[in-house]
């Protein structure tokens, strides 16, 4: 490796900043020597230290674990730290992950946009005693094998690249996405989580919810955590067909969903 | 002017900043959360290997109990901890988990039977017992007697973080993202909130408060490379520091990571060693051994970092182009294992290094990681000098770690130290003292210097470069506030880091004029911060002439427990002045529990002080006249050094153990 020379890439970065007044979209191309080990993480900082210090985008722990640095890569939703540039062809593109709200250039709002679905889902705990009545008592017992499976779903990191991959949000912007489904599916696995399958159909039986997707699988494709989505949303999918059936909701074209439709 | 009142004000969005969030408004005070990021993108969510807490439910950690987690942190922080403050967290550390679990937090689980493990290289078979299936696990972690770690797979503080955070959303907790304070407001000795810029807008916004938290984490970015996440710059302390009359504790007592990845730092959690996994050397030899023959790999941080530059020094490191490194060896562990407990570090290892742990070894040197020192504040996190202002985990100082900090008690201590300052703050609230008494005018004050600031930043033509200052600070403390330590290299450090801060005043931002978001605005300001917090850092340890915990001092190997059982206290009365106040404080051996004696590991190199000796014979009559009597662990520990009465009532009571039941102890009296 050492005695090739090393790559010049080509890095085009859609910019627009929306607090500067008649400032459009456009696209800004730096040039970078690629060094050994170099991930999107570098090359945008140096971008920034020594090309152009107005450059926005979002890192926190540049380890590929709290979600931060979504954006699309060669139009592929991903995360820009965990991306090494030896795995990508000289030139690559740089967009903001569309459809949520831009802060500037590759920063994207998308902590408010997972806070309000956070909240609509109510993804916590439903307990009947909100606080642990004697904190000083030995906890309750779990199934070693459930734990785990709970904290399988638990790994997801909002970074968003599953509502960017969705054909069905770009159509509906109220749907929850698949981060929304999955997180109902972790708290539907969870014992200590009282609330009923009617009670989550209230939440998402309807086609802002598990009913919206198109199980064309844009998100699993995309996730960074490699998270089961598809068979996580046919499973939910399955469940709340059940829950509408006993509650005698008719939901018109919710079996159709577990045939196969045209891709989006 | 934009001014915003709540009752509590917490700034951070942490494990710790969130816990007293949820703590406050529970107890009915509203409260308003200021944070860089979406709370869940905190540092905390990066914490892997586990949280400690003396459940004793694993085959491991059985016996576990207050007393021996209690000595493992007091001599983890080679007797720098405060030791009432270590009880206070101990006995609260086990309800803490139980809450979390309350939250929804998926502890890894006992599995009852037997299941293989890897101790010291060798594969041992632990049988679990049946009454504990199902009940908390924990995991091997440095410098602890039993396994007492627990966790959740390697997403320890991410479980944790997202359950908090959730928790917050069920409060209705109000969480304003992407809003940075710059400045404490504060009149007459009390503090009264901060001044906060939008990071998004630009707009500059007061947030006034009966009593203001900070949780903004550690300062690790103070140095070239780290294995903290970016936005760990030490901002808190440093605002902290820049009202001139709040203190920073113990600012030299800087924790390295024995295993992050080389050369972008990322850590390699201790759950590696902890499972098993071994350090090898250029030839491939296991060294740990050689140097620390009883806890080899498993040795506190701080002892094993040391000993690897020590072995690296010795030309045994495997040379590569970015420095010598050291080999962490986990492939002995089996893919099924790594691909199931220790799956993060897989990940880091394809994605950042693009190889397979299973088949090979990952290349790791110790790297700075934690910042013992922070916020000075008595037991309940209040300042000790600014009334009205409080701090908690690890941007605090209250003083838990001492000079050095044992893995798994960090989250732990985030945790525990919010529920415990929630309740003090709370309390505080509720007295009559809690009176907000400061005019518009002088708050207008606070924020029109922020603005000016701000102004001049933007408007400096011709003025130095931030980057350039930054850069230059972050080598000076790599290569000369490191691992090892002498007085000539920090002599150096503190006057090229004086020169820096001067030179930093004169900081302009050009290529980027925005009031609005503006990252090399963002840069500029923050780096005039971290210059000073790095100032801190130097200065203790130049000041400092001895080794203890974290600080190693080659010219003052010595642990001295004659000249320097107290804690570095300082502080920037003067924003004129350019080097930082030092003042200490004394420990007295005299109020020990744990009176000054060797760790067990590490060098055996003490100065002792005549007083361990008293105070050890001391003890050891006063147990022996209770054992004597018959008295339980509970009464012995009393007559010692009492604590309760520190705790908030709500948290006084006895934890329960499988061996240690409460309806068995009724029986039994
Ligand atoms: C890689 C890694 C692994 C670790 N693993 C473990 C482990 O296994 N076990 C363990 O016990 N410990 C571990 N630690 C340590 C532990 O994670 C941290 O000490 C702990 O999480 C700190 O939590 P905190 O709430 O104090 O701060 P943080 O989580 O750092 O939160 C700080 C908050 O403050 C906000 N903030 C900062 N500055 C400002 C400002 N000026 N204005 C507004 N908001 C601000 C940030 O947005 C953030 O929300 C690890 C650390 C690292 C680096
Ligand atoms: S399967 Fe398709 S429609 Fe459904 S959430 Fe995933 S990307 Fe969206
Ligand atoms: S489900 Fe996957 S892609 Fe979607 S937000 Fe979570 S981690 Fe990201
Ligand atoms: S910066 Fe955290 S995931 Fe990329």
């Amino acid at each position: 490796m050492s005695d090739t020379k090393p790559r010049k890439l080509k890095i085009n970065i859609l910019r627009y900043d929306p607090h500067i007044k008649g400032d459009e979209p456009h696209i800004d191309t730096f040039e970078i020597e690629e060094a050994p080990g170099m991930t999107l993480f570098i090359v945008l900082n140096d971008i920034r230290e020594h090309h152009d210090a107005s450059l926005k985008f979002d890192f926190v722990c540049r380890a590929g674990i709290c979600g931060s640095c979504g954006m699309l890569i060669n139009g592929k939703p991903g995360l820009a730290c965990s991306t090494l540039t030896s795995r990508l062809p000289d030139e690559i593109n740089l967009a903001p992950l569309p459809f949520f709200e831009l802060i500037g250039d590759l920063s994207i709002y998308n902590g408010k946009w997972m806070r309000g679905m956070n909240e609509r889902l109510e993804t916590w705990i439903h307990h009947k005693e909100k606080e642990l009545r004697d904190i000083d008592r030995i906890e309750e017992p779990m199934d070693p094998d459930l734990a785990e499976e709970i904290y399988e779903l638990d790994r997801c990191i909002e970074c968003g690249c599953c509502i960017a991959g969705c054909g069905t949000i770009q159509m509906n912007e109220n749907f929850v996405g698949a981060v929304g489904l999955n997180k109902i599916a972790r708290y539907r696995l969870d014992p200590r989580d009282e609330r009923t399958d009617a009670d989550y159909y209230e939440l998402i039986g309807d086609e802002n919810g598990v009913f919206g997707c198109m199980t064309l699988l844009g998100c699993e494709d995309v996730c960074p955590k490699k998270l089961p989505l598809q068979s996580k949303i046919a499973y939910m999918r399955r469940q709340m067909v059940k829950t509408g059936l006993n509650n005698n909701i008719r939901k018109c074209n919710c079996l159709q969903h577990e045939e196969k439709m045209p891709e989006h | 002017m934009n001014i915003i009142y709540t009752d509590v004000l917490v700034v951070g969005g942490g494990l710790a900043g969130l816990r007293v969030a949820t703590g406050v408004q529970e107890r009915g005070h509203h409260t308003i959360v200021l944070t860089l990021v979406p709370p869940k993108r905190s540092h905390s969510a990066a914490a892997q290997g586990g949280m400690q807490a003396s459940l004793g439910n694993c085959a491991m950690g059985w016996g576990d109990n207050e007393d021996i987690h209690f000595e493992d942190t007091v001599k983890g922080s080679d007797w720098g901890a405060d030791q009432q403050v270590v009880r206070m967290f101990v006995n609260t550390a086990p309800k803490a988990i139980r809450q979390l679990t309350h939250y929804g937090v998926p502890w890894n689980r006992v599995r009852k039977g037997k299941h293989e493990s890897i101790i010291n290289a060798e594969k041992v078979v632990i049988e679990e017992k049946e009454e504990a299936h199902g009940l908390i696990t924990a995991r091997d972690f440095g410098g602890t007697k039993k396994w007492r770690t627990c966790y959740t797979s390697d997403g320890t503080g991410h479980s944790m973080l997202y359950a908090m955070d959730n928790k917050a959303h069920e409060d209705r907790v109000e969480i304003h993202e992407r809003m940075e304070a710059l400045s404490l407001i504060h009149h007459h000795g009390r503090c009264y909130g901060v001044v906060a810029r939008n990071l998004m807008s630009g707009e500059i916004v007061a947030y006034i408060a009966k009593a203001t938290t900070i949780a903004t984490g550690g300062y690790g970015r103070i140095y070239e490379v780290s294995t903290n996440a970016i936005i760990c710059q030490g901002t808190g302390q440093a605002i902290a520091l820049e009202s001139g009359i709040a203190t920073l504790g113990n600012m030299e007592a800087v924790q390295f990571h024995p295993t992050a990845i080389v050369p972008v730092g990322i850590l390699t959690t201790e759950g590696c060693r902890g499972d098993g996994g071994l350090l090898r050397d250029v030839d491939g030899y296991r060294f740990m051994p050689d140097y620390e023959p009883e806890k080899k790999e498993l040795a506190s941080r701080d002892v094993v970092s040391r000993r690897m530059i020590e072995h690296i020094r010795k030309g045994k490191g495997v040379p590569s182009r970015y420095g010598d490194h050291l080999w962490l060896d986990i492939t002995i562990l089996g893919r099924k294992h790594i691909e199931k407990n220790l799956r993060e570090v897989k990940d880091i290892c394809e994605n950042f290094l693009g190889i397979d742990p299973a088949v090979d070894w990952i290349p790791v040197r110790p790297t700075q990681h934690y910042s013992m020192g922070g916020i000075r504040t008595k037991h309940t996190g209040e300042s000790q000098t600014l009334k009205g202002l409080y701090a908690c985990g690890e941007a605090a100082c209250w003083d838990m770690h001492g000079f050095n900090r044992l893995g798994g008690n960090s989250v732990s201590e985030t945790v525990v130290s919010g529920m415990l300052v929630a309740e003090y703050i709370s309390d505080f609230c509720d007295s009559p003292q809690s009176h907000i008494g400061i005019s518009t005018g002088a708050i207008e004050v606070f924020v029109e210097a922020e603005k000016e600031k701000i102004h001049r930043l933007l408007n400096n033509e011709g003025g130095e470069d931030a980057y350039v200052l930054r850069r230059a600070m972050e080598k000076i403390m790599m290569e000369k506030v490191g691992i090892f330590r002498n007085g000539k290299d920090l002599q150096d450090a503190v006057e090229q880091l004086e020169q820096l801060h001067i030179r930093s005043k004169n900081i302009g931002v050009f290529r980027s004029k925005s009031y609005a978001a503006n990252p090399a605005l963002v840069v500029a300001y923050r780096t005039q911060k971290m210059i000073k917090v790095a100032l801190t850092v130097a200065y203790g340890a130049l000041l400092r002439t001895e080794s203890r915990g974290a600080h190693a001092r080659e010219d003052y190997p010595m642990r001295d427990d004659i000249n320097w059982l107290k804690r570095t206290i300082t502080s920037w009365p003067d924003p004129e002045q350019t080097l930082p106040t030092v003042t200490y404080e004394p420990i007295d051996i005299m109020d020990m529990e744990l009176p000054p004696g060797w760790r067990g590991y590490g060098k055996k190199n003490i100065i002792e002080n005549p007083d361990s000796a008293i105070q050890q014979a001391k003890i050891d009559a006063i147990r022996n006249e209770l054992l004597k009597k018959g008295a339980d662990r509970f009464a012995i520990q009393k007559a010692l050094m009492p604590y309760e009465h520190l705790l908030p009532e709500r948290y006084r009571g006895r934890n329960e153990r499988l061996y240690e039941r409460f309806d068995e102890q009724k029986d039994d009296q």
